[in-house]
């Protein structure tokens, strides 16, 4: 059985991804893997006392995740009948997801056009089209 | 008595007792720089010259090549380093420099950098300490610091009761040293500074200089007890940009007096060595040279080992090898930034020279060159004072914690007393000032220091087992970030 990527986030446009990646897994006989990458760089700057609360600080941002996104887009693949993996992680979104999919040899990457973070895409570009330029695999972009 | 007065007569008494001195060649040695200078020569020889061998090791783990990819989202080495350096970075690097150097001649910023290089021995051993007998607490918060080393390190040697008296006594002189080093000292030159630029002695603020003070602790006391953590937030992300900034100036200023560089250099070797016009000749350069680094970047006092201490790592011996470019940062690159901009541009020499204060001796070398720099270095000292005292007063939080039992009353109180000697700072004189924060910051090496000793043979074997396991290929850099 192939195994695909499909990053998601809170968007809109990452519930189409998602739901377009079920249909072809379907046909396929594909197994997703859901990737939420939480954006965070080992290079900020901190104070002591988040320091100090930082391994709890992360487990809740793990929670939240899991329960606001993940959860909700595996039920998507749940309903479908598409054998599924969630996926939480720290780091920059687009090298994150690039480094899963090299692990879990997968053959194909499927994202939403855009994230929940307007600005930031605005100035930076967006997840999408990194995963474009960079990625090993074909990439489908979900509108 | 007012409380500018009670303070002067006490800090008189404090420093008198700390800086018990012995006569050498006509210069007074203090015994407490002694102290600091012997542990920075003994864990120099006793870890191997770790300075030289392991930098490299060091700048690998600062880049996360041995962090595991399920560490991501924790506290990382670059994070704890960044931390504990905007801590260290201060008034210590800016004014201290200038002090050391208007007292002790150009020749005192090599016995500074010499200090600072001896310096990262010291706080390689502190901050290892400082994870390895760290607390984690039941909501995976963690403590650690000199308090726990000395505790529970010198427990299992079967030290237990020294290891509790000397960790109380660090607690008490830590608290110390956060009222006074990491606070007065900084509200005090963040004062002077803010009236200098507002117009001297013609500044509204002149002569009421506590209302500065009131500002600055309504500041702090926003973040420590409004709780308002985007200011800490904001501050602790301006400060670095401010140091880049910093150096940029100082940079700029030694590239436009170029010709005079070989000449400076000149003036700080012969100085160091023959301390021509100094008081106290080459001991006189070299007591303030040592004591304003020491001052500037904590080696010894186990300040850092507080900060450093919140890394996620399996291996205490990386963060001692990451906390070592500490007083490389801050001594041996920006205290010496500094010292050669105040030695390049001559203005030590200036007939009024002893007269200026430390920042305002800084500030005039830099206007030599940028006539506006004034400005920024003041947004600069202020910007350092103010993260400088948010993180000593993290410090003072914590020891408070540590012998209150974490009592909310007794942190809520130690806040209060913080927050008024801010204000006692901004307004008493800087000679009183500078007196009570070396004091109260060089007592903390005393107990520090006794326990580094005791516990020397663990931190060697921590360091020397992690580097060989490094050396030998045991212990591999992270491929991949998954």
């Amino acid at each position: 059985m192939e195994t695909v990527v499909v990053g998601v986030d809170n968007s809109d446009s990452s519930t189409r991804a998602v739901e377009f990646a079920v249909e072809r897994a379907r046909h396929n006989n594909w197994k997703l893997v859901l990737v939420h990458v939480i954006n965070w760089t080992p290079y900020s700057f901190t104070t002591p006392s988040e320091n100090e609360h930082r391994h709890r600080e992360r487990q809740r941002e793990i929670e939240a995740a899991n329960d606001q996104i993940l959860d909700p887009m595996g039920r998507i693949a749940e309903t479908g009948g598409v054998p599924h993996e969630e996926i939480v992680h720290h780091g920059k979104p687009s090298d994150t997801i690039l480094d899963i999919a090299k692990d879990k040899d997968a053959i194909h990457l499927i994202v939403g056009r855009t994230g929940d973070s307007g600005l930031r895409e605005a100035i930076f570009g967006s997840v999408a089209s990194r995963l474009v330029q960079h990625a090993g695999v074909p990439v489908t972009v979900v509108p | 008595m007012n409380p500018v007065d009670w303070f002067n007569s006490f800090s008189d008494w404090l420093t008198g007792w700390v800086f018990y001195s012995v006569d050498i060649g006509g210069a007074s040695l203090p015994l407490i720089v002694v102290w600091l200078v012997i542990a920075g020569l003994f864990f120099t020889i006793w870890l191997g010259f770790m300075q030289v061998r392991g930098p490299k090791l060091s700048i690998d783990l600062v880049r996360g090549k041995y962090s595991s990819p399920d560490d991501a989202g924790e506290v990382t080495h670059f994070q704890a380093l960044a931390t504990a350096v905007s801590g260290t970075v201060g008034l210590g690097n800016i004014a201290g420099v200038a002090v050391a150097i208007s007292l002790g001649g150009p020749g005192a910023t090599f016995w500074m950098i010499i200090a600072g290089l001896l310096g990262m021995a010291t706080k390689m051993a502190e901050c290892m300490l400082g994870v390895k007998y760290r607390r984690q607490h039941a909501d995976g918060s963690v403590s650690g610091g000199p308090m726990y080393y000395l505790r529970d390190g010198l427990a299992e040697r079967g030290l237990g009761g020294l290891g509790k008296v000397l960790a109380v006594f660090f607690a008490i002189f830590m608290i110390g040293g956060a009222v006074g080093g990491g606070n007065m000292f900084q509200s005090n030159q963040a004062t002077v500074q803010i009236i200098s630029v507002t117009g001297g002695d013609d500044s509204f603020l002149a002569g009421n200089d506590w209302i500065v003070g009131l500002l600055f602790a309504a500041l702090v006391g926003a973040v420590i007890i409004g709780g308002i953590k985007s200011i800490a937030k904001v501050t602790e992300k301006i400060v670095p940009f401010m140091a880049v900034l910093y150096i940029t100036a100082c940079i700029i200023v030694i590239l436009w007096n170029i010709t005079s560089v070989p000449a400076a250099f000149g003036d700080i070797f012969s100085g160091a060595f023959t301390g021509e016009g100094v008081a106290g000749g080459v001991i006189g350069a070299l007591i303030v040279g040592f004591q304003r680094a020491a001052f500037s970047n904590e080696a010894g006092l186990g300040s850092a080992s507080v900060a450093h201490s919140a890394v996620k790592t399996e291996e205490p011996a990386t963060e001692g090898f990451v906390a070592m470019l500490e007083p490389f940062i801050d001594t041996v690159v920006i205290c010496t930034m500094t010292a050669l901009t105040i030695v390049i541009t001559g203005v030590w020499n200036d007939p009024d020279a002893p007269d200026l204060t430390g920042v305002d001796l800084t500030s005039r070398s830099f206007e030599t060159v940028l006539p506006w720099f004034p400005g920024v270095l003041a947004l600069a000292v202020v910007l350092f004072a103010f993260s400088t005292m948010l993180s000593w007063s993290y410090y003072g939080m914590k020891a408070t914690g540590y012998l209150f039992g974490d009592s909310v009353v007794a942190e809520n109180v130690f806040k209060v007393i913080f927050l008024i000697f801010t204000v006692i700072g901004s307004a008493a004189a800087l000679e009183e000032v500078i007196n009570f924060s070396d004091s109260a910051i060089f007592l903390m090496s005393i107990p520090n220091i006794i326990g580094l000793y005791l516990l020397a043979r663990v931190i060697r074997k921590e360091i020397h087992g992690y580097y060989d396991r490094v050396q030998s290929g045991e212990v591999v850099q992270v491929a991949d970030r998954i």
